[in-house]
């Protein structure tokens, strides 16, 4: 399956990209994706805890099943106002 | 008028904000408007920039004033958040709350202030005196009950 992956902040600029195309198994979860993604980038490892995830623009959990063609967007903790 | 909730580059006008909120039986408006500070933390901060998962962000804002709408049913809201690069003094985030009477309308615009920090998917790197860090706040999570508890506190108190 293939998914689009956005990343913003600082683990924006740990990939340097804020979008990557990355292949999944079939039965792929959220939680799936992001190790993938800190195997390939070791650095983002210290937000495992406070990371928290969208998939296509809508909250959602790491334990959520992806699907073919879905935005999976991981966001480090928010400082908006 | 326009609608609730924007992302946008363009400066923010509060009183324009304000302008859009229906103002049939309106007795109180307040406005909260968040600016960038010259310093944090003890850091001389130059300028922000600020970036949004823009899709997110909107659905956040639109979770916040249905939120507020179960709170205090008679509060019209309205939140702006502006993004990209803005200098000290700047707003970068307007909201007008409007009610029939004061108390509400200060409780409600609280509320949405601290809700906006909790869960809204935006974040600002800082540049400072000698450098730029992101600034890393709260883990985004709406359900997280005990957040939602922290900031109604927060209105209420």
């Amino acid at each position: 399956m293939h998914v689009t992956v956005r990343l913003f902040a600082r683990l924006r600029d740990i990939a340097g990209a804020g979008e990557l195309q990355r292949e999944v198994p079939g039965g792929a979860t959220v939680s799936t994706v992001w190790s993938a993604l800190m195997a390939e980038f070791p650095e983002m490892s210290p937000y495992e805890k406070s990371i928290s995830c969208a998939v296509n623009a809508d909250y959602s959990r790491f334990t959520a099943t992806v699907a073919d063609g879905d935005e999976i967007a991981f966001l480090p903790p928010v400082s908006g106002g | 008028m326009g609608a609730g909730t924007a992302i946008t580059t363009t400066p923010l006008d509060a009183a324009a904000i304000v302008r859009t909120l229906d103002a049939t039986g309106i007795g109180a408006v307040a406005t909260f408007v968040g600016l960038v500070r010259d310093n944090n933390l003890g850091r001389k901060v130059l300028h922000l920039e600020y970036e949004a998962y823009e899709p997110l962000a909107l659905r956040g804002l639109e979770l916040i004033i249905a939120e507020v709408s179960e709170k205090w049913p008679a509060v019209r809201l309205a939140i702006h958040h502006r993004i990209g690069r803005m200098e000290i003094g700047e707003a970068s985030v307007a909201i007008a709350a409007a009610s029939s009477h004061r108390a509400d309308a200060f409780a409600a615009a609280r509320y949405a202030i601290e809700r906006i920090k909790q869960i809204v998917p935006i974040w600002k790197h800082e540049y400072f005196e000698g450098g730029d860090v992101w600034i890393e706040g709260a883990t985004a999570d709406p359900d997280n009950v005990e957040a939602r508890d922290k900031a109604m506190k927060a209105a209420c108190t």
